[in-house]
């Protein structure tokens, strides 16, 4: 039977966990005044390059390294806390804001002791309104206890934190396109390299982090690094707040040690899908992660089994699909998504979600022909690579992926739809009678 | 005011800053509208104060756009010219600037919506759990077409509700939810949909017991700690 872990989640439903007195009363920004009056930043950063924790945003990267690649030098230096969660699927940041807006701060302010970054911010999508006002508070409240500012409980370290709302703007989340918004501007992408960490925002270098991967940090500085290192496995070490959501009787976020079987984690944590029915897709990373099928639920849940299985892990968000789920449909759903969502920027992404998800319409109403899903297929690998950013990508690789694992269900549709069609594509919908080529009219 | 003026072809690296200035001003069409004065514009106080304390917080003026448009929109109810002309003139930005950040971001509305603000989620997850019944429910008693609603957004004629298929708003564990004047709501049945526009038109409480603020961890009460993080808890 599987268990949670709570590290980021322990005491998440203290009543009054968002208020610095009871955050201060559970033992909060203690690490804090050790990191910044007892530890040399250059040891923090070696803690948090040894602990081995992989970026929770996405793409997995190790958070240590990120920070060291920023130069050394007295240049104005940014750290972004990227909490513009919109990946569908993805609600982890929101419930840690939400509920304990004192660890993020902690963990950001380390952190920006750590890398030398004077400047800090929080980018908090737009619809986070509720959380944007509860972090507006526990921001004020840091600022007035001394754990922020000028002059942090009068070390001499400087961290500004400001909380910036975003508006509404999946792209965002991509880390340059959020520097792009972060400095007032539309929110498109921009050409990597050079990477933020040698020049972001307003040119500095900057260092952009997940909301989960800092909420981390205050354990991890407090504790140390093998400690961190004795949760999950190997190549992905510490706990991991999962978002399980779609046909399950228990959506919700569980804290678990990476490496369990993703079988624990949907049915015992989750309840697995209603009474009777069988999970038949479930997207392990979001609904840009590549979807896997039951007969890989006992993977185990970490960085390096899903990519090995040809999906990722991501930002940690299982959608399951049970076995009343149209695959068609849902492909249809998820390219008009990224259709919705995609700046304009790159061709490939701008015509290539708008193709899909005609083709995929099409499919749907019966007007495509088996040989459409090839032309699917295809316009995916162009898309894949091909553009500044991943989110051609976040829609060419579920939907690649479901066309070649229930190839069957999409020609079945289309037979389906093509009976179904008011006008089958065999009779003419007119009574008008061909004129053969040729003949006197 | 281009007065015939041609620039010189050559890298722009070389130009002086007065030829800087021209060759800008010559690619600038004719009927663009400058930077507005802002002695010359009637901008209500709490807007001015809103953006000027928004601009101080940025090591760049321009960082304050977002937060000057959300100061416009939520004294105006929506973006309107004359709003963005006023936060133009506050920033000293051209309108034109400020009105191509509000049609990026879906938040922001350029053309007048109803009071109340009604996202529906039709995301995957929301979709995966009734959404689409939700979202017609919403529909069909605020009187509006579901069509357009999902697609562009749609007002009620009384002015009161505008609703709006919206793409995921992080809160599939609600699923399928709806945010209604910035607050979330779930999980919502088609009931609950029709119950909430009728609140919403009476002026009282919105869906008091399928507010998210209200939901607790999904995982339970809180378990025993692990015995690795207990070991350290003891210890502090």
């Amino acid at each position: 039977m599987a268990h949670e872990t709570r590290l980021l989640f322990r005491h998440i439903d203290e009543p009054g966990l968002a208020s610095i007195d009871t955050y201060r009363g559970l033992g909060g920004y203690r690490t804090l005044e050790r990191a910044v009056k007892e530890i040399e930043p250059d040891e923090l950063l070696n803690t948090l390059e040894q602990c081995g924790l992989r970026g929770r945003g996405g793409a997995g990267f190790s958070m240590g390294k990120k920070a060291s690649f920023l130069p050394r030098g007295d240049m104005e230096k940014f750290l972004c806390c990227n909490a513009d969660e919109s990946e569908p699927g993805a609600f982890k940041d929101r419930e840690l804001m939400a509920k304990n807006p004192h660890q993020l701060v902690e963990g950001i302010v380390i952190a920006a002791v750590a890398a030398g970054t004077g400047q800090t911010f929080i980018f908090v999508r737009g619809e986070y309104a509720e959380v944007a006002d509860t972090l507006d508070l526990a921001v004020a409240e840091a600022y007035a206890a001394g754990y922020a500012g000028d002059d942090i409980l009068g070390t001499g370290h400087r961290v500004e934190l400001v909380v910036h709302r975003g508006a509404g703007a999946y792209i965002c989340g991509e880390e340059t396109a959020l520097l792009d918004a972060l400095e007032g501007k539309r929110g498109n992408p921009r050409l990597k390299p050079p990477f933020p960490a040698i020049q972001g925002l307003y040119g500095g270098p900057t260092l952009v982090n997940n909301v989960e991967t800092l909420s981390n940090v205050p354990h991890i500085v407090r504790n140390g690094a093998d400690w961190f290192k004795s949760f999950g496995t190997e190549q992905s070490p510490g706990t991991k707040v999962v978002s399980v959501s779609g046909c399950v009787e228990r959506p919700g976020n569980y804290e678990i040690e990476l490496g369990i079987p993703a079988r624990d984690l949907i049915f015992d944590l989750a309840g697995g899908p209603p009474e009777g029915r069988e999970v038949k897709a479930w997207f392990p990373g979001g609904s840009s992660a590549p979807v896997l099928t039951a007969a890989e639920l006992d993977l185990p849940y970490s960085f390096e089994s899903m990519a090995d299985a040809g999906s990722m892990l991501g930002s940690g968000s299982i959608i399951v699909a049970d076995e009343n789920v149209s695959i068609p449909h849902l492909a249809l759903r998820t390219a008009r998504f990224y259709h919705h969502e995609s700046c304009g920027k790159c061709t490939p992404c701008r015509e290539g979600t708008n193709w899909t998800v005609k083709m995929l319409e099409r499919v749907v109403s019966g007007e495509a022909t088996p040989m459409d899903l090839d032309v699917i297929s295809s316009v995916q690998d162009n898309i894949i690579g091909h553009c500044l950013c991943v989110l051609g990508d976040s829609m060419a690789m579920p939907v690649g992926s479901m066309v070649a694992k229930f190839r069957d269900e999409f020609e079945a549709a289309i037979e389906v739809g093509r009976d179904a069609a008011p006008h089958p594509l065999d009779e003419s919908p007119t009574d008008v009678k061909p004129v053969p080529l040729g003949a006197p009219s | 005011m281009t007065d015939g003026w041609v620039p010189e072809i050559r890298p722009t690296d070389d130009l002086s800053a007065e030829e800087r200035r021209r060759l800008v001003e010559s690619m600038r069409p004719e009927d663009a509208e400058p930077v507005p004065e802002l002695h010359e514009i009637d901008v209500p106080a709490a807007l001015r104060e809103q953006i000027e304390s928004a601009m101080s917080k940025y090591p760049e003026i321009r960082s304050a756009s977002l937060p000057a448009l959300w100061a416009v929109q939520r004294h105006y109810g929506w973006c309107s010219p004359e709003g963005m002309r006023q936060a133009a003139a506050v920033m000293g930005v051209t309108p034109g600037y400020l009105e191509s950040v509000a049609t990026f971001y879906d938040l922001f509305h350029t053309n007048p919506v109803g009071r109340h603000r009604v996202l529906v989620c039709h995301n995957l997850a929301c979709w995966l759990r009734g959404a689409e019944d939700v979202l017609d429910a919403f529909c069909g008693e605020a009187g509006v077409d579901a069509d357009e609603a999902d697609h562009i957004g749609a007002s009620s004629e009384d002015g009161e509700v505008y609703l709006r298929g919206f793409e995921c708003m992080g809160a599939c564990d609600i699923a399928p939810m709806a945010s209604i004047d910035e607050r979330y709501y779930g999980p919502l049945n088609p009931d609950d949909a029709r119950a909430a526009v009728d609140q919403l038109r009476s002026g009282e409480d919105v869906l008091p017991d399928r507010a998210l603020s209200k939901r607790q961890a999904a995982g339970g009460p809180e378990p025993d700690p692990d015995p690795r993080v207990a070991a350290v808890e003891d210890g502090s």
